[in-house]
């Protein structure tokens, strides 16, 4: 018996099974904790009502009855469509979410890959949903679609540019691309030789944080940066035309992505699965690195949604100016304000 | 900024058109974009066809008359009390302001006067209904630029006020509950009291929305200098209430030329304006509009004569002939019943001139040359009533 199960996990599938696993819980247990956490019950208790209360306790289960609902529905196709790419866009927005969670870690030996580059390629994946989102904006054969896709666009790539910046400082501190390594950097870090709580990279590159934080929000098209699916103008943007299924990927979609993309937040800034007091190359961290992580997703996210509720929405031009005019030269100037303290201490 | 002259704001179309094409080298082609008459800014069904160019409009055109219900029409053939029931549904939010001005109408044809109890509750319940309306509208002001929590706190403060309206009047919504020559009851015990927590309540509202909103650096970057009217284009345009005094036009109905059978004159209150004319100002005056309203009710309620609220009036009403023209300060804006008599049990013709219609009728001089956002924080600091445009 047992060898079986020891050729089955030496064999190609076992890991890769198990990889798949964890990389569907890892994007779909986050994404579905903050909609229920916070959508359904910040977003009431802000707005001073009580939200889902009939399905399940507390309505715990009013997620699986939404998801119920999606599949119910009808998969509209509009006449005028490109229905191929029209049917694959929400699938490609999706992908770029698991590509991102690829390179997240964990724990010490918890992560699906290791990449050197790690960073680098977390990046440069996001970009991905970009493309999904065009094809959506352009296949649904509608106007508000299309002005929706087109926003999504120039907002994602003129806010890829802070987001890296942001990253830069971090990458120059901790000397490396590898998230592993990142953390590692924080764990192991001391601040003025004082090693009690290690050097988590919010201390020393807030300025970062906050930048990465709002170019983030931006990357997430959430309020007050919701311009490609502003509601009361472009009825749903890029969705508009999306029903059923291919709707509540978009919907995941969008979820799923603020839980990975607080991951890297977290890993980047917060010391990712590292705790202040246990050693970093502890076995421990392999089971509780998950749960940590997801206490400082939740952290991350709170500050998000927080925003989502309380801010009213950027003009378009508004939107880009932030970003050109404020963001860009911050983050520049952070970049040269770490280089030379790196260079100093 | 003050007002700016019509040539200046042409200018300022142009050149903003030309900085959009800016190292553009193709000609874009125009597209027409439908806003509505299922949208959900609208809320309703108003529909506007925007000619764009990028996406900023060229030119765009108001479509009435998808809520045409016919009231001018109906209100003949309906005896003088039941045309209540029917002005009632114009402007839906603030029902009980409708009724004033058409039962002063009759009442001014018929020459009887309201007791003076009755006049002030009358004063009171327009008052209430104008607090209710202005603040969904404020809320609703929020959705319009994205932020969805205003609306929420203004759908949970708005029903203290209709709670109220409810006590004494048995309608949340549609009240019908002034008659000619007074009002149907009187009020209920301890209402006085119970209205004033409510008022209070209000301010609270006040002045949490004023920082969460008002105050938000996003919020009046969308609004400020967004929708300037100039105070002769909004006065030619015949825009009235919040809308002109917004331009700084000081000018209320209420203060000015009050109908006989209101008591405004009885309270302290001040008539607020802005001088800037943009959206901004338009919702920080109705903001103080709501605020003033709370002073207004509160006062009243404390010197409200005691005596009967019925004047003595036939059985069977019937309105002698004449014509008589009544309007109010109604919480959209001047709302009037031109109300021609022969005689008979029914008016021979009414003709309602309802605010928003006058409102909405300046957006394809306001909409052009502005960004496809601005259109719906535009139309939304305009703040209409789908009801009150098509009657």
């Amino acid at each position: 018996m047992s060898g079986w199960i020891d050729t089955f996990f030496d064999s190609y599938w076992g890991p890769t099974g198990l990889r798949t696993l964890g990389g569907l819980v890892a994007v779909l247990l986050p994404a579905g904790a903050l909609v229920y956490i916070y959508l359904f019950k910040l977003m009431s208790f802000v707005q001073s009502r009580i939200g889902p209360m009939e399905a399940g306790p507390q309505g715990s289960l009013q997620l699986l009855a939404e998801v119920g609902k999606a599949f119910q529905k009808e998969d509209i196709f509009p006449r005028k469509a490109d229905k191929i790419v029209f049917a694959l866009a929400p699938f490609v927005v999706l992908m770029s979410t698991f590509l991102l969670v690829l390179v997240v870690p964990f724990g010490p030996d918890a992560w699906f890959v290791n990449l050197d580059t790690g960073i680098y390629f977390a990046l440069a994946v996001s970009s991905v949903s970009v493309i999904g989102i065009l094809m959506a904006g352009w296949a649904s054969a509608s106007k508000y679609s299309l002005l929706g896709g087109l926003r999504a666009a120039g907002q994602l790539i003129a806010y890829e540019l802070p987001l890296v910046l942001a990253v830069m400082g971090v990458v120059i501190q901790a000397g490396t691309l590898n998230m592993q390594d990142i953390v590692l950097a924080q764990a192991e870090g001391e601040i003025f030789g004082w090693g009690g709580i290690g050097n988590p990279f919010i201390l020393t590159q807030f300025v970062g944080f906050a930048i990465f934080l709002i170019a983030m929000q931006a990357e997430l098209t959430q309020p007050p940066f919701d311009m490609p699916v502003a509601e009361s103008e472009l009825v749903s943007g890029y969705m508009t035309e999306y029903s059923g299924v291919r709707f509540l990927l978009f919907f995941i979609g969008e979820f799923a992505t603020a839980g990975v993309f607080a991951m890297i937040a977290s890993v980047l800034f917060l010391g990712g699965w590292w705790v202040p007091g246990i050693d970093p190359d502890s076995n421990l961290f392999n089971i509780v690195g998950p749960a940590v992580m997801f206490g400082k997703v939740l952290f991350v996210t709170l500050l998000i949604f927080w925003f989502r509720f309380t801010y009213p929405r950027f003009r378009e031009d508004q939107l880009q100016r932030l970003c050109w005019k404020f963001l860009i030269p911050i983050s520049l100037l952070n970049i040269v304000v770490t280089g030379v303290l790196k260079v100093v201490f | 900024m003050t007002a700016v002259s019509e040539t200046e704001q042409l200018r300022y179309i142009s050149q903003q058109a030309a900085d959009a094409r800016v190292n553009v080298e193709i000609e874009t082609e125009g597209m027409t974009l439908n806003l509505g008459p299922q949208h959900p800014a609208t809320h309703g069904t108003l529909r506007i066809i925007a000619k764009l160019d990028g996406e900023q409009v060229v030119a765009a055109e108001p479509v009435m008359g998808y809520m045409h219900r016919g009231y001018e029409k109906l209100a003949e053939v309906r005896t003088y009390p039941q045309v209540t029931t029917l002005v009632n549904r114009i402007d839906w939010v603030g029902s009980f302001a409708n009724e004033t001005p058409f039962i002063l109408a009759a009442e001014k044809l018929m020459e009887i006067e309201a007791p003076p109890r009755a006049q002030y509750i009358r004063t009171i319940l327009h008052e209430m209904s104008r607090i209710a309306n202005v603040i969904l509208g404020i809320g609703d002001m929020g959705v319009q630029v994205g932020a969805v929590t205003p609306i929420f706190f203004a759908f949970r403060d708005r029903e203290y006020v209709l709670n109220q309206i409810e006590a004494v009047t048995g309608g949340r919504f549609h009240p019908n509950f002034d008659r000619i020559g007074g009002l149907k009851d009187d009020l209920p015990a301890g209402w006085i009291q119970n209205t004033k927590n409510a008022m209070e309540k209000v301010r609270e509202f006040c002045d949490q929305i004023e920082e969460l909103m008002y105050g938000n650096e996003i919020f009046q970057a969308r609004t400020r200098g967004i929708g300037i009217i100039p105070a002769d284009i909004g006065l030619s345009y015949g825009l009235s209430g919040v809308n002109i005094r917004g331009s700084g036009v000081d000018w209320d109905v209420r203060r000015d030329a009050t109908p006989h059978g209101l008591v405004y004159d009885k309270a302290d209150w001040k008539v607020w304006t802005h001088p800037d004319g943009d959206s901004y100002s338009r919702m920080w005056v109705r903001l103080q509009e709501v605020r003033e309203g709370t002073k207004i009710v509160d006062q009243l309620l404390d010197d409200i004569p005691s005596g009967p609220i019925m004047a003595k009036v036939p059985r069977i009403i019937k309105v002698p002939a004449g014509e008589a023209y009544v309007e109010t300060e109604n919480p959209l804006g001047v709302m009037g019943y031109y109300v021609i008599s022969k005689g008979d049990l029914n008016p021979f013709r009414v003709k309602i001139r309802s605010a928003s219609f006058n409102n909405v009728s300046i957006t394809p001089w306001l909409l052009k040359g502005v960004y496809v956002p601005d259109i719906i924080t535009i139309l939304g600091s305009l703040y209409f009533i789908l009801g009150d445009i098509d009657r």
